[in-house]
């Protein structure tokens, strides 16, 4: 029971928090929306007995990447949205979209036809069970072939991202006073023969 | 525990262009400048090397074999589709040569973004676990959305790279939790065991996965209602990067919804034959009904694209009642897509630096100022409207003859009819070129294509032509592979 609660108030911020996301106006308070739905995230995984991937959530993405992201966006300073162009004009496709999604996942997917009877929870693993070991051992036996594929997508990401910043080389506009010593009048003027034009 | 090591041999196509993407990169960072012509002949060589192991295959794996922890698997349809796959991506980066150099794309990343979108493609057409498809998929949209957007001078391209990243993440978005409904329910990614659980445990979680998964699929395809971003990205693009876009990709997606539709979900087949009933109808419709409309060329034939492929998905709907149905389909798409990466090319060759040749204007008497271009795009125009002679003719006859095997008359009924309000905008291209006179007396100058350029273009023309005259071996092919 208490568990439910705990469920609840998670699942709750996490929701909240993302609507934040898309709703805020300033872009600083849309990432540090999207860190509180990630720490409500993790939380809720952890009720699920997946620790080491709460955890990974953490570090990595709240840790790292969604403070590299502050970065970002504080540097290149957005401006805050003046005004939302079109907003009530998307307006009622927008809820028909949501609703229709609703809608499906609620009938579809409902607690009669998904609940615990129909599909029940997995027998709770003993004391000496260890999720890291668990993923270790077939993150590199049984998934080595996925695994191998997300590791090519970060290359080409890689190079995707590098790509697109690049702007050409940037080189430093000094002086070479050995090479302005050593120009030939050869390098500099070329004289042409040319024809006299006739009007 | 017990592992046993897969059968690397399977993979070998796959582990060719990983090894051969990673000396390319290594070529084209430390070799000095003016070598660096060489990063392309190392492309070209990587594709032939691993159509030579794909070829191989074909003969030494008669049976489909399952390996890689029941994640890959190597069946004739796979090899069949790689082999269709390395010869257009081939093409598609010779005809992107001379564009991307006279533009200042940066060459030495196109060519190796090009070649990790091919072995995404790869990944995902021998594919047999949503796992992969999955990462294959996303490993050919990330590599395509940045070749979109490296045309870095075009604010359009721009425009269309934004577009088609945020409209794919979302695709991705909707087929991933189709794929966590369906696990949620099997209890498995894996293609087979995911059909073998549904059949005795079918349930309405398995139809909103179902609804989930086909939207992400179609979203990728490009079909009506999920493809608001295929006339912008076409458009949009730079030619060639639309020209591959539009074809060795096309392919992979028609082999994954075949994996993920007729080979996982088989006990949906009811609900997704209804499915796909309606979205061909109102791509066929719309389609070609909006490309009438356009007066750019290459929005033109990003509508077509679409209408194509609803074409596509009669064969697919039909293949459950049909024993041609998948392998008429198979043949529509891989002709379609010979056909539309000519039309692209022509496009992009006619091109010149800060001018493009994509109003259709331009075309106006085109037969005058290049005659051999013009009837190259006069055989794939008549081949994208179903002209006899030409392969396009087969490609319909092929479906229309699996739809009514299916019983699905009035649906092939409706295919002619859609068929005949294409021709018209395809015949028009044709009418411009040879009885047109030029827009302005500077349109009416000779354009001179270089003879490799032109030697390749004839070769992609004449195939249209060549295959419509003997269609036979190309279609035992697919309906060995498919069938």
């Amino acid at each position: 029971m208490i568990l439910h609660l705990i469920f609840y108030a998670y699942a709750l911020v996490a929701v909240a928090s993302a609507v934040m996301v898309i709703a805020s106006r300033n872009p600083v308070h849309s990432v540090l929306s999207l860190v509180v739905t990630f720490f409500a995230m993790a939380a809720v995984w952890m009720i699920l007995h997946a620790e080491f991937l709460a955890l990974i959530l953490l570090l990595v993405y709240v840790g790292a990447v969604m403070t590299l992201f502050l970065f970002v966006v504080m540097m290149i300073s957005v401006r805050q949205e003046s005004r939302r162009k079109g907003f009530v004009r998307y307006l009622p496709f927008g809820i028909l979209i949501v609703a229709l999604i609703i809608g499906l996942v609620v009938i579809g997917i409902g607690p009669e036809r998904f609940d615990l009877s129909h599909y029940p929870a997995p027998l709770l693993p003993g004391a000496d069970y260890n999720n890291l070991t668990q993923l270790g051992s077939i993150l590199y036996t049984d998934y080595v072939y996925p695994f191998e594929i997300a590791g090519v997508l970060l290359l080409a990401a890689i190079i995707a991202a590098i790509t697109l910043a690049h702007r050409g080389p940037v080189q430093r506009k000094v002086q070479n006073p050995a090479a302005q010593v050593a120009v030939r009048r050869e390098d500099r003027i070329r004289l042409v023969n040319m024809p006299v034009e006739k009007k | 525990m017990n592992f046993t090591l897969p059968l690397f041999s399977a993979a070998f196509p796959e582990l060719i262009l990983l090894s051969m993407t990673c000396i390319v990169l290594l070529a084209d960072i430390f070799l000095p400048a003016r070598l660096r012509g060489l990063t392309y002949y190392l492309t070209q060589l990587t594709l032939v090397l691993a159509f030579v192991a794909a070829f191989m295959q074909y003969q030494d794996y008669p049976e489909p074999i399952i390996t890689f922890h029941r994640g890959y698997i190597v069946d004739k349809l796979a090899i069949l589709s790689k082999l269709i796959m390395y010869v257009f991506s081939l093409f598609a980066f010779i005809y992107a040569r001379d564009y991307i150099k006279e533009r200042r794309i940066a060459t030495g990343e196109y060519y190796l973004l090009g070649l990790f979108s091919v072995l995404g493609m790869s990944i995902m057409v021998s594919a047999y676990s949503l796992l992969t498809i999955y990462l294959g998929l996303e490993l050919l949209s990330l590599s395509l959305y940045a070749m979109v957007a490296m045309y870095k001078d075009s604010t359009l391209a721009t425009e269309a790279a934004i577009k088609y990243f945020v409209m794919g993440a979302l695709a991705s978005g909707l087929f991933l939790y189709g794929i966590s409904l369906l696990y949620g329910i099997t209890g498995d990614i894996q293609i087979a065991t995911i059909a073998q659980t549904l059949q005795s445990n079918l349930n309405l979680v398995a139809l909103v996965a179902l609804i989930f998964i086909i939207s992400g699929l179609i979203f990728k395809f490009g079909a009506v209602p999920f493809h608001m971003w295929v006339p912008d990205v076409y458009q949009g693009s730079a030619t060639p990067v639309t020209l591959f876009i539009a074809s060795a990709p096309k392919v992979a997606a028609f082999v994954i919804m075949v994996r993920v539709l007729v080979q996982a979900l088989p006990s949906l087949q009811v609900a997704w034959e209804q499915v796909l009933i309606l979205v061909a109808i109102l791509s066929m419709f719309f389609g070609n009904l909006l490309a009438i409309a356009q007066t750019n060329l290459k929005r033109m034939l990003a509508y077509s694209s679409i209408a194509h492929i609803g074409y596509t998905l009669l064969g697919i709907l039909a293949g459950p009642q049909s024993a041609q149905g998948y392998s008429a389909a198979m043949f529509y798409i891989s002709t379609y897509v010979l056909v539309a990466a000519g039309a692209f090319a022509i496009i992009a060759i006619l091109s010149k630096q800060g001018m493009e040749f994509d109003q259709l204007n331009d075309y106006r008497g085109l037969n005058a100022r290049n005659p051999w271009l013009a009837f190259m795009m006069l055989l794939l125009m008549f081949s994208m409207a179903g002209v006899p002679p030409t392969v396009g003719f087969f490609a319909k006859l092929g479906l229309l003859q699996a739809l009514v095997e299916a019983h699905l008359v009035w649906l092939a009924v409706l295919a002619l009819v859609f068929a005949l309000i294409g021709a018209y905008y395809y015949l028009r291209i044709v009418m411009l070129m040879y009885f047109e006179e030029p827009a302005t007396p500077q349109h009416s100058q000779h354009i001179a294509v270089s003879p490799g350029l032109a030697a390749v273009i004839s070769v992609n023309g004449v195939a249209a032509l060549a295959l419509g005259l003997l269609p036979s071996t190309f279609i035992d092919l697919c309906r060995i592979s498919v069938g």
